[in-house]
């Protein structure tokens, strides 16, 4: 691939998957217990985004990558001084709500328009990435209708790999049922990419990628335009815990016959 | 209850698959004057598979071009019967297809949409969804005041629309005329992910989990991950039952430790995987949160196998704990399905 790319990743961060989340509700409508106090991760599978992306721009001389991520923005600060030491990048941050409970309609607005708003930003060769889904809402929307209003209609979802050919074609594979992968080929660029798992491991920390990266973050996060989330017509009736204490049977000193005897019996029940 | 339009694409096969006949079922048990909007190459056999359906009017938008599930045709299609249809909330299976197209469809039409419903039903008056948030630790209830309203309907939670007994029906359809967009991409095909054989059962009954804990060194100071492998297989032959594995377990292979070939990314279950619907799930070797919790959110009855009893994962998770080496049990059951 010989032509520079510019690569535009969208992500933010969600709580640590090892903490215990309650919901609670306000006038606002709902949101977690103690919200801002939970440790926040960068969500896993714009984490892929990222990391796909920066590998694709090590190997295409002159490609650029940003990260475009809507947060508050104590909490992006802090997630970002684990994020930034992982892959270079230049941060384009929006102050507001990262929470699952916001809606992804206006979210998707509030991140098409940073991305239009990045000075220097060619259009005609970005590749939009973003996870295909978020660990909070999970609702596999947002990116979407980030590209929509950008304009760009080459759209893949559950995104295991890229490859890029010389001549600016690259070939995709989205999961889709039955664990198999699609495979689409797209002769160009703009394209939006939401990304599954990818197939690269999460990089190493590496100090000196994130002392060159601090130094657009810090005034990254200083000039974040406020990004209100309203969820204007949204409403909850209820968010609840699922009940998740079930009764269990230890069996233990059984013999590993009679557990197995035990177990295609239980196969077979309707 | 408001006019819906149920969006369906048609299989390789020409025919409505399972997934579009819950999103069916589920159209039908609102109440409201029901549209059915059919996408594909050739939409004739789906419309008369549901002709019996009560739907007041079949639309479709027919043609090869339609025939690829590439989010630029399917958008279009799918654009073009919504504001054919004009009907207030739109319903569609969450396919990979669908859940690819219609978020951006959702945008053009100024509607907004909800995916990974399990349910879309009547709460005072208006229509419901529930949804979980979080990867599957919490449920909500809610609802909107903008249409259309989009919503997703997740694969295997309500029984499909059953059909009418006898022949395939005749519908009308009206067909509605799209100019195919100008696309730069192609379907080319598809591929099974890297492993000997198909893993992966989306309607199996069971649900084989498999931990982290059958690549480390056993009783005899050593690990048998060929043994291990060949018990997995075996089971997933016998039983025909799809595979899971936790985040540990897929992520050794970049990690230089022992591996299952057989254990994908796609395998994975819980926070950054998927969170499958079975009837039973059997957890081996496993001992964290995720295989117990997210990824057993909707599998309904749980049993593990593994060496500590106080598994804090797998009690209050599982109905039943077996402490018992998983290689041995695993070993015998394989034996006792193959007799």
């Amino acid at each position: 691939m010989n032509t520079p790319l510019q690569i535009v990743v969208c992500g933010s961060f969600v709580p640590d998957p090892l903490q215990t989340l309650e919901p609670v509700t306000g006038p606002a409508g709902p949101s977690l217990k103690n919200e801002m106090m939970l440790p926040a991760v960068l969500d896993p599978w714009a984490g892929h985004a990222l990391f796909e992306a920066a590998n694709l721009a090590r190997n295409t001389p002159g490609s650029k990558v940003w990260l475009v991520s809507l947060g508050a923005k104590a909490k992006l600060q802090q997630v970002m001084m684990t994020v930034a030491q992982k892959a270079p990048f230049e941060l384009v941050a929006l102050d507001g709500p990262a929470s699952g409970f916001t809606d992804s309609f206006e979210t998707a607005a509030a991140l098409s328009s940073a991305i239009e708003g990045i000075a220097g930003l060619d259009r005609t060769r970005l590749l939009l990435f973003g996870g295909w889904e978020s660990a909070s809402r999970g609702a596999g929307s947002t990116m979407q209708m980030v590209a929509e209003r950008l304009g760009i209609t080459e759209q893949f979802q559950g995104v295991d790999q890229i490859l890029v050919s010389d001549d600016g074609s690259f070939e995709v594979l989205e999961r889709v049922e039955a664990g198999r992968h699609q495979v689409s080929v797209c002769t160009g660029l703009p394209a939006l990419l939401g990304w599954a798992t990818g197939n690269l491991p999460e990089p190493r920390n590496n100090p000196q990628v994130g002392m060159a990266n601090m130094r657009t973050v810090m005034p990254a996060l200083q000039r974040a335009k406020a990004a209100p989330i309203a969820s204007a017509g949204l409403a909850f009736a209820s968010v609840t815990l699922p009940k998740q204490q079930r009764q269990t049977r230890i069996v233990k000193d059984m013999p590993a016959e009679e557990i197995a005897r035990e177990i295609v019996a239980w196969m077979g029940e309707e | 209850m408001e006019n819906i339009l149920l969006l369906a694409h048609t299989e390789a096969d020409g025919s409505l698959g399972k997934a579009g006949l819950e999103a069916l079922a589920t159209a039908l048990s609102l109440g409201g004057a029901l549209t059915v909007g059919l996408v594909g190459a050739a939409t004739n056999a789906a419309a008369g598979q549901i002709a019996g359906c009560g739907a007041v009017r079949f639309l479709a938008v027919t043609g090869d071009a339609f025939g690829q599930p590439r989010y630029a045709t399917d958008a279009a299609a799918a654009e073009a019967l919504c504001r054919a249809a004009d009907c207030q909330v739109v319903l569609a299976a969450g396919t990979s297809r669908w859940a690819r197209a219609l978020p951006g469809v959702a945008y053009r039409l100024g509607g907004r949409v909800d995916t990974h419903a399990t349910s879309l039903a009547m709460a005072a008056g208006a229509p419901a969804v529930t949804r979980w948030f979080y990867r599957q630790r919490m449920e909500a209830v809610l609802s909107r005041t903008q249409r259309p309203w989009v919503v997703l309907l997740d694969p295997g939670c309500v029984a499909p629309w059953p059909g009418t007994p006898g022949a395939p029906g005749t519908a009308t359809v009206e067909a509605v005329s799209v100019e195919p967009p100008a696309t730069r991409t192609t379907v080319t095909g598809y591929r099974a992910p890297k492993a000997d054989e198909q893993t992966i059962r989306p309607d199996a009954k069971m649900l084989l989990v498999a931990g982290a804990g059958w690549t480390k060194k056993q009783a005899d100071g050593a690990v048998h991950a060929t043994e291990a492998e060949q018990l997995i297989l075996g089971f997933l032959r016998q039983a025909q039952a799809s595979l899971g594995g936790s985040k540990s377990v897929v992520d050794q292979g970049g990690e230089g430790e022992a591996v299952l070939h057989c254990m994908t990314h796609m395998n994975q279950v819980g926070q950054t995987g998927s969170t499958p619907r079975h009837a039973k799930g059997l957890s081996t070797c496993c001992h964290g949160e995720e295989p117990h919790v997210v990824g057993w959110r909707f599998v309904n009855q749980r049993r593990a196998i593994n060496l500590d009893a106080g598994c804090g994962w797998a009690r209050g998770k599982a109905d039943v704990l077996y402490v018992a080496d998983a290689f041995e049990v695993m070993r015998r059951v394989n034996a006792l399905l193959g007799a």
